[in-house]
Parts: structure tokens; sequence; C-alpha cells
């Protein structure tokens, strides 16, 4: 059931007035089997596994809540009698317990993961390599139609896991109530993977029926429509064609595509994830902001702070950290400081860590190479930048124009065209394809495509583009009116009638130029996939 | 506390740390700086910071991060 089906309307609808309408204390457990009946029409077969991912988290979520509480009661009875060392060996026996319970979880959770995800990128890669030493069979394995939204619940689940593990929440005692942490449907095929922190303190309610939250939560979900359905399902025709045919529509072509393709993404993901946010403050459910005006941004780094902040930072908090101040990584820092000298072996461990997290950060958005080369390549320009840094501050004290809004506007451009470049990767499985594309850039005679009308024959008419323009106008106009606050509070101050016209004019925008209606195959949502 | 603004001065000669009290929420610290951050302090006040720690609420201050070594220091 996608967002954008009849279908998912009439879901919706009917589900507002029972969430409104029932007693408040039915208000989650209606969600919990909304959620669920949501997930089962995207394919029951895929159900088994969202609950042996949620039993598995729940067992162990408990498992270890229990040995925490187990520890603080036993050391608080016997704090007199206990001699520091003995208070230390016994809470490294009950760490070594909930460890355990950790690693259970890990390997139910990221091995279901793994095996539905990654198995056949794994044995072809395999396959490969042994065909170099002369082997000439073939590995294969049962082909798994990859679960809806599998990588954003997986991690929400480790993340919860692991903030159980840490105290920073207590483990969750209804199993249910996990279960709707897990499969809230706004967020389940494409996040944000949000925190049980931050999420459990809305999501259980009770929510009393508030006129002012659901208008404010329904004008977010139709701004999200509009991104989605008026302006990524138009570029998508465009965008398809281009991929499409890698070899027709080369040289010229590539910025083209690297444009459009952006557009799309930008629109696609940003629009599904303000639909989710707007049906969940609409519910008086909070759910954490994903995007904060990424294309504003003066470096890849800030972009990366700005772009999908929950799944960054998952990685910083989950993997970078822990990693970057492991036992093992500060062994190897003495080593590197000791080896290659003081500023090589202080950096040195640090980018280990941040090349595992973006080759994580890869694999995660895809099983393929182009994925895993597209977030070494974050990697690598990240660290050539932060290698730059001294450059970069001698460069803007030596000349003091740099430091103003000129440059700035260089800067983001910049980083613009870089995002661009490195979002083209996400359409090309093969590398062999993406670098062909890029190298007939260098030898394109092709320039007269952007003015001689072939634009047109990509599948959008005149108009088509005309409403794309305007669309990425109003898109900028929006972002630089948010950086003095909500959009939607400004509108809400206004008149009557210019509120009036706003709304209704948005909702007509939507209503007669979005791409759907007989014949529309209404498309995925670009993150569905990951 | 001497020690730790020097670790922390070396790292952003440009701020001024006794009075900075957002230094995360501000952005002024990264993600690479409280990398660098803690494998300093761990070498020169001999402490184990874990990922546990890091959270803004020990950052963002010269004065928090000093507490949070001496909590360390204090549990051994």
């Amino acid at each position: 059931m996608l967002f954008t089906s009849y279908e998912f309307f009439g879901f919706v609808v009917v589900l507002f007035l029972a969430y409104y309408l029932l007693p408040k204390q039915c208000q989650w457990p209606l969600l919990l089997a909304a959620s669920y009946l949501f997930y089962a029409a995207a394919g029951p077969q895929f159900l088994p596994y969202l609950l042996a991912t949620t039993a598995a988290t729940y067992l162990a979520g408990r498992g270890v809540g229990r040995n925490l509480a187990r520890q603080s009661a036993y050391l608080k009875e016997h704090k007199a009698e206990l001699s520091k060392e003995e208070k230390k060996a016994y809470k490294d026996r009950q760490k070594r317990i909930r460890l355990r319970w950790v690693a259970f979880c890990l390997l139910v959770d990221l091995g279901i993961l793994v095996v539905v995800k990654y198995t056949g990128f794994l044995l072809s890669n395999v396959s490969g390599a042994l065909s170099l030493l002369g082997w000439t069979g073939e590995l294969s394995f049962v082909s798994l139609a990859l679960p809806l939204g599998i990588s954003f619940y997986t991690f929400q689940a480790v993340g919860y896991l692991i903030d159980v593990y840490r105290g920073t929440v207590p483990a969750e005692e209804n199993p249910f109530k996990l279960a709707l942490f897990l499969s809230f449907f706004p967020q389940l095929i494409q996040g944000p993977i949000s925190r049980f922190g931050d999420l459990s303190k809305t999501l259980y309610g009770p929510h009393p029926f508030d006129r002012h939250t659901l208008a404010l939560g329904l004008q977010r979900v139709l701004w999200g429509y509009f991104k989605k359905m008026v302006l990524a399902d138009r570029v998508i025709v465009a965008v398809t064609t281009l991929i499409g045919e890698p070899g027709t529509y080369a040289g010229a072509w590539v910025p083209v595509g690297m444009l459009l393709y952006t557009f799309q993404l930008y629109a696609d993901f940003t629009g599904g994830i303000d639909i989710t946010i707007g049906l969940a403050q609409a519910l008086g459910i909070h759910v954490e902001e994903n995007f904060n005006r990424p294309y504003f941004s003066k470096s890849l780094k800030e972009y990366w702070r700005r772009w999908h902040i929950s799944m960054c930072s998952w990685f910083r908090d989950y993997l970078f950290y822990p990693l970057s101040v492991s036992k093992a990584m500060q062994r190897f820092t003495k080593f590197s400081r000791g080896r290659f000298g003081e500023h090589v072996g202080r950096r040195l461990p640090v980018y280990v860590s941040t090349f595992t997290v973006w080759l994580a950060t890869g694999i995660w958005h895809g099983a393929s190479w182009n994925f895993i080369v597209w977030g070494l390549l974050n990697w690598a320009i990240m660290m050539v930048s932060e290698e730059l840094e001294p450059l970069y501050e001698r460069f803007h004290s030596r000349f003091s124009w740099s430091n103003g809004r000129g440059w700035q506007a260089v800067q983001v451009l910049r980083t613009f065209g870089l995002v661009c470049v490195l979002n083209y990767f996400d359409c090309f499985s093969s590398l062999g394809t993406i670098l062909g594309l890029f190298a007939s850039l260098f030898t394109a005679s092709n320039w007269s495509i952007l003015w001689d009308g072939s634009l047109l024959e990509l599948g959008l008419t005149g108009l088509d583009y005309g409403i794309l323009a305007v669309g990425a106008a109003v898109l900028l106009g929006v972002s630089l009116v948010q950086r003095s606050g909500s959009v939607r509070a400004k509108v809400g101050a206004l008149p009557y009638p210019a509120r009036f016209v706003v709304w209704y004019g948005l909702f007509l925008v939507v209503l007669l130029m979005g791409a759907y209606g007989i014949g529309y195959d209404a498309s995925q949502f670009i993150y569905n996939q990951f | 506390m001497e020690e730790l603004l020097n670790i922390l001065n070396e790292l952003h000669p440009d701020v001024d740390f006794t009075t900075q009290e957002n230094l995360i929420d501000d952005m002024i610290l990264d993600s690479l700086d409280i990398v660098s951050l803690i494998s300093e302090i761990s070498e020169v006040f001999d402490v184990t910071i874990t990922a546990k720690d890091i959270v803004p609420d020990n950052f963002n201050s010269a004065k928090a991060l000093y507490e949070l070594i001496q909590r360390l220091e204090d549990e051994g």
C-alpha cells in the first residue's frame, strides 16, 4: 500500500476516525493493528521477518534491562561489604551476561538483514573470485524478496537495544508497545530511523482530538504530496529514460541526468518524510526531523549533517563512536603514533573508523558495488577536505572576501554539484557504466541537446519542465523562508483568506498536477527499496 | 582542568573554552574532534571514556567534560 495509492487514502481516513472516536486507551493498540495491516498489505510474506526481529529485540531488551536492575539492586544492598575490586568483578560478570543478550539480538536482527539483502551479492562475488582461480561452478542461494523497510526497522531495533544496554532508555516491558515502536506505519518503510527515547514519549498517547494539531499535520502531509506527486513522480519519467539507455544518453546528457535525479531524490525522499512526520503529527505523535535544508550546505561534511539525519546519527552513535573509542582502536592509536609520528598517528585511527562507517553506509544503501564505491567516495572527499583544512583556513585569513556571502554561495553550489555527481552512482549497478558516462563528458560533442529541443524527447513536455522549474523555485523559496522559522506557522499567522488561498491552492495543485489517474502507475518511494 | 584546557586549545586554538557552553549544540566540536579529544584525554588522565559517555551534556563545555573525567577517575 503506497502512500500515494487510493487504498492508503481510505486506510488513513478510517484510521483517523477510529483513532479519535474510540476511547483513548485504544489508540496505541489501534495504531499497532493498523501498522501490521499496512505492512501485511505490502506482502504478508514479509511479516515473519518483522515479527522475528521484534521478538528477538524484545527478549534481549528484557534480558538486558532485568540484568541492569538486578545489578543495581545487588550493589545497593551490598554497598558496605564489597571492596572496590569485588564490585568491579561483579560488574564485569554482569556485563558479560548483558553482552550475550546483545550478541543474540544482533545475530538475529542483522542475520535476517544479511541473509535476505546481502547473500546473493556475497555469493556472486565469491563465485567471481573463485572463477579467477579457475573454478567453473556457480554458488547460488534461494532468492528471497527483500522485505520493505527492513534496513530501517532493523536499525531502529538495534539502536533500541544498544540504548537499553547503555542504560539510556529503560527496556520496554510490554511486547506490543515495542512492536508498535518498530512497526509504526508512517515511518516503517522509509524512516526516519527513530530513537526509542524520542518516539516513545508521544507514541503511546493518550492523544485527545486537537483541531490545530490535526490541521498542522495535514498541511505537512499535503506539502509532502506536492513534492512527491507533482515533482518527483513527474521528473521520474525523464530520469527513467536517461538511466534506461546509458549508451544513448551519454556526454552532455550526463549532467542533465545528474541534476534531474538529484531533484527527484530530494523531492521523493523529503516529500515522503514530510508525509511521515505530518501523519504522525496529525495523530499527536512527534517524529524527529530527518532533513535540515541539505542543499544549503557549504561542504560535504555539513551536507551529511543535514541530509538523512537519522541514518547519519545512527552510524555515528552506534558504529563510529564505539569503534573509535574501543580498546582495540586506542591500542592502534598508540601504535600508529609510535610508528608514524604524532600527526599521522593521531589521525590514522579516525580515518580507519570513518572508512568503516562509510563502507557500512554504502552497503546499507544497497547490495552492489556502486553503493560501496559511492560510500567510499564520500569518505575520500571528506578526508581530503579534512586534511586540506589548514590550507582553507590560511586562504580565508588571507583573502577577506572569502568570508563573504558571495564565496559562501560558491561553496553551496560546489557542494550541490558534488552531491549531484555522487548521487548518480545510485542509478547504475554497473561501475563500468558509471565510469563510462563520466568519461563521456570529456569527449562530449552533443552539448546542443541543451537547447535544440532534445530535452523534450525524454518523455516530458514543455509544460512539465515549466511545472518542475516553478516547483524547484517554490522549494528554494520555502527553504529560504524556513531559515527564520516554521513556514506553516508563518502561513498560520496570515489573514484567513490568504491562508485559504495557500492551502487550498496547494491542494488543487496536487489534485490537478499530481501524476496519477487512469494508466498512472504510482511509483514507489526511492528509499522504500533500502 | 589546566591540562584539559591545553588539550582543547590545541584542538581549536580559536575557541575560548573557558566561556563556551554549547560546544556540541553550536557544532564547534564535531565527531572527529570528539574522537581526537577522547584519545588525548585517555592518554593524559588514564581514564576510559566509552561510547555511552559521548552525549552532548558531557561535551558541551570544558567544565562538563572535566566533571566526566573526575567521575570516571572516581569509578576507577
